[in-house]
């Protein structure tokens, strides 16, 4: 686990949502789905996972579901709501304007 | 927004739920984790381990998903419940806490009730604090009696009082059916009420112009009297009444909430009418003043236009005004001035005690705090943030506080109870609403800010020892060297501050005790004991021609001097240890003389008066009972007089009169003795004058009695035996020398602040012992090893004494002189309270000393018998 970077913060709550965006999954393939689309290169810790869901249930942006797994266990399974697409548009702009304007100050002037 | 809160409720209350969801899920992360492990190749086992180790601290994990989602008071309630549980772990410390934490708090809110009402309540009148108290002033009286003649003139030119009126004592004879008895009353002028902003409750006040000379006789009831005296009937109003011969009528009832401090015991109120004798001259002075002013005037601007007309009278009206200026001072001071001294001293007092109780209370949490070391380790190897075991603390410190609180309102609501009984009379009668001292909003508030300070003194002391400590170290068995010392000394520190507080509330109480004896047993120039006192008013109407008064005086005389017992029988216009009042302005025959007033006590008295008071006859001789109106005019002077004004010569022959020597006013000096003290038993002694009562005549007078046996048992016989001499006659204060000692006003001020400080100091010193020997004890049980080393190594017992001992005297004798210090400090502040000992008193001062070393050398010696009884082998093997 070490060697690998953080995760930006603040970013967490937008790669859940993104990711619950393209199909409702329980935390343990939120967490996988993340590192398989990161190639590995993200990784989220379960001791951030779970107190992050609980947030984003709250704020009414997931909304989680006991469904049966296909093994046969009895899982959480977490949907993104329209209040929380709304958010994640709302987060991915923010973060699209962060990441440009990062791309700016790194960019030498004479590339310009 | 509302969806949220929604929500988090249905989480709050469905917790049970929420974490045995929360471990299903979780559960099922590391299960999937370990499939993915075990399809990799790993061993099972170490898949299983694998996966826990990668999810970590799962009730952390937890906690903190529970932080995201929960209430901040949530944790606060666990915080509590887990104090609580602290608390009732240890009940000692629990119960002493608390209790220590209620006594000084309770002592500080009953005492600010009374500060509350005495200093911070306005009083009973519209818009209170536009009233002014208005009189004349001159060399030696800061505020003196206004004349009627100069508060007419005042009335009249004035620009800065809305209104001035005036009033002044009277006692009336009133007759109802067949009895006679003395009552007192009140002259005021007409506008008396509707300045202070009171209507009568039945009838009507009086009128503009009803004051006046010459106007029918009318009256205004207090409420008591309307109901003790006429049945609380309505009709009353109409009806008549007998006032010292004369019939008055009924115009009106004061409500019951009137109050008038300066005048409380008036039952009945008279408009001011026909000038009296006094009155007639505008040299004599017997009103006061009260004013209003004016709507933007200052009190500044109405003393200056006050002055302005008193110089003016003064240039009109040399012969009675010079030296005659003006004070004008709020109503409020004149009723609370004496004793906001006492008041501020006793607050002063219990703010002590209550840091004293606080900081007692803080070094047994600092104490708790180290045995709790351990604790709080575990708890943040466990994975509580400093931040939340700090919060911790002060959430324990706040339980602990409201305890205290809860318990301190309780026993200030009883105390205040009890305080109020115990005020003393002539403090009731100046301050009645001291009497009906309860909880209100000002002291609840006041409460709640001493317990948020007590809160945060409890919260941060073992807050600051806690952030000096290191986790590793304090989890290790050792770690006790550097924090030990730590502790040491923040809790020696606090120690210190105790015994200095207790220094100064004991010195304080010291110097009020001294005080208070040296007023009880000042030099009062004749003997107090076996005197029975009695005071007569005889009816104008039938006493109206001095022969027929100086035949009452010589039958009274012969009557009492006749009861068995009796050794001397004296009769004067005022008896001893009154008042510098009833004064005379005398001009001294052959000296200089430009109009200055010579102010002198006069009193006017029987030939056996200063004989049946053992006054000690320095010159001359005493008066006999040929000094009348037939015989030469001579009097007796004290020796004030005589030192005043014939120093250096033989004052007896001298002659001395009115200001312009009338020939009818001169008198020959026959006799000086020693100064008989006329004021109270705090104010200076006044040259004074004694002349033949046989000569003037009074209808009011006093009679002093001498006796052999017990002169309360005669009392009862004074008054059969002047009943049969004229039933008409009104007798009334019948009590012995020595009751009207104890019971005077400087006496009684002075023995309510020495009991109560008194108490302050005896709570201070045993709060102040108790910490002392906390900390010797504690830092002995702490050091159990190292004497145990010592003593193996050789140490004899009395090397561990001294070793105890010396830290105890140390932080006793720090103590001490930073106490002595801030004590003479102090007792600067409250010098107004302080009679014939002065701030830096050494006997007070070394007493103290003594019982505060007395008591700490006692409480350090039981742990240094501990000590020094150890045992090195168990103490070595202990740990």
């Amino acid at each position: 686990m070490t060697g690998k970077p953080d995760l930006l913060p603040g970013t967490l709550d937008m790669l859940i949502l993104k990711t619950l965006a393209r199909a409702p999954m329980h935390g343990y393939g939120i967490a996988l789905s993340i590192k398989r689309f990161s190639d590995d290169v993200l990784t989220v810790e379960e001791g951030s996972l779970y107190p992050a869901l609980q947030r984003l249930l709250v704020q009414g942006w997931v909304k989680g579901e006991w469904k049966t797994t296909e093994t046969g266990r009895r899982a959480r399974y977490y949907t993104l709501t329209a209040a929380g697409r709304k958010q994640l548009n709302i987060e991915l702009t923010q973060f699209d304007r962060m990441i440009t304007a990062i791309g700016r100050v790194l960019r030498d002037p004479q590339e310009a | 927004m509302f969806g949220r809160l929604w929500r988090k409720f249905a989480l709050l209350f469905g917790r049970g739920r929420f974490r045995s969801e929360l471990d299903e899920e979780m559960a099922f992360h590391r299960a999937q984790m370990e499939a993915e492990l075990v399809e990799d190749g790993v061993s099972r086992d170490e898949a299983r381990y694998a996966a826990r180790r990668r999810f970590g601290n799962a009730t952390r994990l937890r906690e903190q998903s529970h932080d995201a989602i929960g209430f901040r008071f949530e944790t606060v309630l666990q915080d509590l419940r887990f104090a609580m549980r602290q608390l009732r772990r240890s009940p000692g410390f629990a119960i002493t806490a608390v209790v220590i934490l209620a006594l000084g708090m309770g002592v500080s809110v009953a005492i600010f009730g009374f500060v509350d009402k005495a200093l911070l309540e306005p009083l009973p009148y519209a818009q209170p604090n536009r009233l002014l108290d208005v009189t004349e002033n001159s060399a030696g009286w800061p505020r003196a009696n206004l004349s009627r003649a100069d508060y007419e003139d005042w009335k009249r030119e004035n620009t800065t009082l809305s209104s001035l009126d005036a009033y002044g004592g009277e006692g009336y004879l009133l007759r109802m059916g067949s009895t006679t008895e003395p009552v007192p009353a009140a002259r005021v002028s007409d506008g008396f009420f509707s300045t202070l902003g009171v209507k009568p409750m039945l009838g009507r006040g009086f009128l503009p112009g009803e004051d006046q000379p010459g106007k029918p006789k009318i009256v205004i009831l207090s409420y008591g009297t309307w109901l003790t005296r006429f049945g609380g009937r309505r009709d009353v109003i109409g009806q008549s009444v007998g006032l010292s011969g004369d019939s008055y009528t009924i115009v009106g009832v004061l409500p019951r909430s009137f109050e008038f401090a300066p005048r409380r015991d008036s039952e009945f109120w008279v408009p001011l009418l026909d000038k009296n004798s006094c009155e007639q001259r505008r040299s004599c002075h017997n009103l006061y003043g009260i004013g209003r002013l004016r709507d933007g005037v200052s009190i500044e601007a109405a003393r200056a236009d006050m002055k302005r007309i008193a110089a003016q009278l003064a240039a009109q009206y040399p012969a009675s005004n010079k030296g005659q200026g003006a004070a004008v001072q709020p109503l409020y001071e004149l009723i609370v001035g004496d004793v906001r001294p006492i008041l501020l001293t006793l607050l002063s007092g219990t703010a002590l005690l209550f840091l004293i109780a606080s900081v007692n209370v803080a070094s047994l949490l600092l104490v708790r705090s180290e045995s709790r070391r351990r604790e709080i380790a575990v708890r943040g190897a466990l994975g509580a943030t400093p931040a939340r075991l700090i919060r911790q603390f002060v959430t324990e410190g706040i339980l602990l506080a409201a305890a205290g609180c809860a318990g301190g309102l309780m026993f200030g609501g009883w105390l205040m109870e009890l305080l109020s009984r115990l005020v003393p009379k002539p403090m009731l009668s100046h301050l009645p609403f001291l009497g009906d001292v309860t909880m209100n909003t000002h002291v609840l508030l006041f409460a709640v800010a001493i317990v948020l300070f007590a809160a945060v003194l409890l919260a941060f002391t073992p807050v600051l020892r806690l952030t000096g400590m290191d986790l590793q170290d304090a989890l290790g068995e050792g770690g006790r060297t550097s924090a030990g010392r730590f502790w040491q000394r923040l809790g020696a520190n606090l120690v210190v501050v105790e015994i200095s507080i207790a220094v100064v509330l004991l010195a304080g109480a010291g110097l009020i005790g001294r005080s208070f004896y040296n007023l009880l047993h000042v030099e009062t120039g004749f003997d107090t004991s076996h005197l029975a006192t009695v005071n007569v008013m005889a009816p104008n109407s039938d006493y109206s021609k001095n022969n027929q008064l100086v035949a009452l005086y010589r039958e009274i005389d012969r009557r009492l001097s006749a009861l068995p017992g009796v050794q001397a029988v004296g009769l004067a216009t005022d008896l001893p240890l009154q008042c510098n009042c009833d004064t005379d302005w005398i001009r001294i025959e052959g000296k200089p003389f430009h109009g200055e007033h010579n102010e002198v006590n006069s009193r006017d008295v029987s030939p056996g008066y200063l004989a049946a008071l053992k006054a000690k006859l320095v010159r001359g001789r005493m008066l006999t009972g040929q000094d009348d109106a037939s015989h030469p005019h001579v009097i007796v002077i004290n020796e004030a007089l005589a030192k005043k004004y014939f120093p250096g010569e033989d004052p007896i022959g001298k002659r001395l009169g009115s200001g312009d020597l009338a020939p009818d006013s001169m008198r020959t000096i026959v006799g000086v003795i020693a100064n008989v003290r006329e004021g109270g038993l705090d104010q200076d002694v006044w040259p004074s004058e004694y002349e033949a009562i046989y000569r003037t005549s009074d209808t009011e007078f006093s009679i002093a009695v001498r006796t052999a046996q017990d002169e309360k048992a005669i009392l009862p016989s004074i008054d059969s035996t002047l009943r049969g001499i004229d039933p008409n006659l009104g007798i009334y204060g019948e009590q012995t020398m020595q009751q009207q000692m104890d019971s005077s006003e400087a006496a009684l001020l002075h023995q309510f602040a020495a009991w109560l400080v008194g108490g302050f100091a005896a709570m201070a010193l045993v709060l102040g012992v108790v910490g002392l020997y906390g900390v010797v004890a504690y830092s002995v049980s702490r050091r159990t090893r190292e004497i145990g080393v010592r003593m193996a190594l050789g140490a004899q017992r009395s090397a561990v004494y001294s070793l105890v001992m010396r830290q105890a005297c140390w932080l006793t004798v720090t103590g001490l002189a930073i106490g002595m210090v801030c004590s003479i400090g102090a007792s600067e502040l409250m010098r107004k309270l302080l009679f014939g000992v002065a701030a830096w008193d050494v006997p007070t001062l070394a007493s103290v000393v003594f019982v505060l070393g007395c008591a700490s050398i006692a409480a350090s010696f039981l742990p240094a018998r501990r000590a020094a009884s150890v045992n090195p082998t168990d103490a070595l093997r202990a740990e």
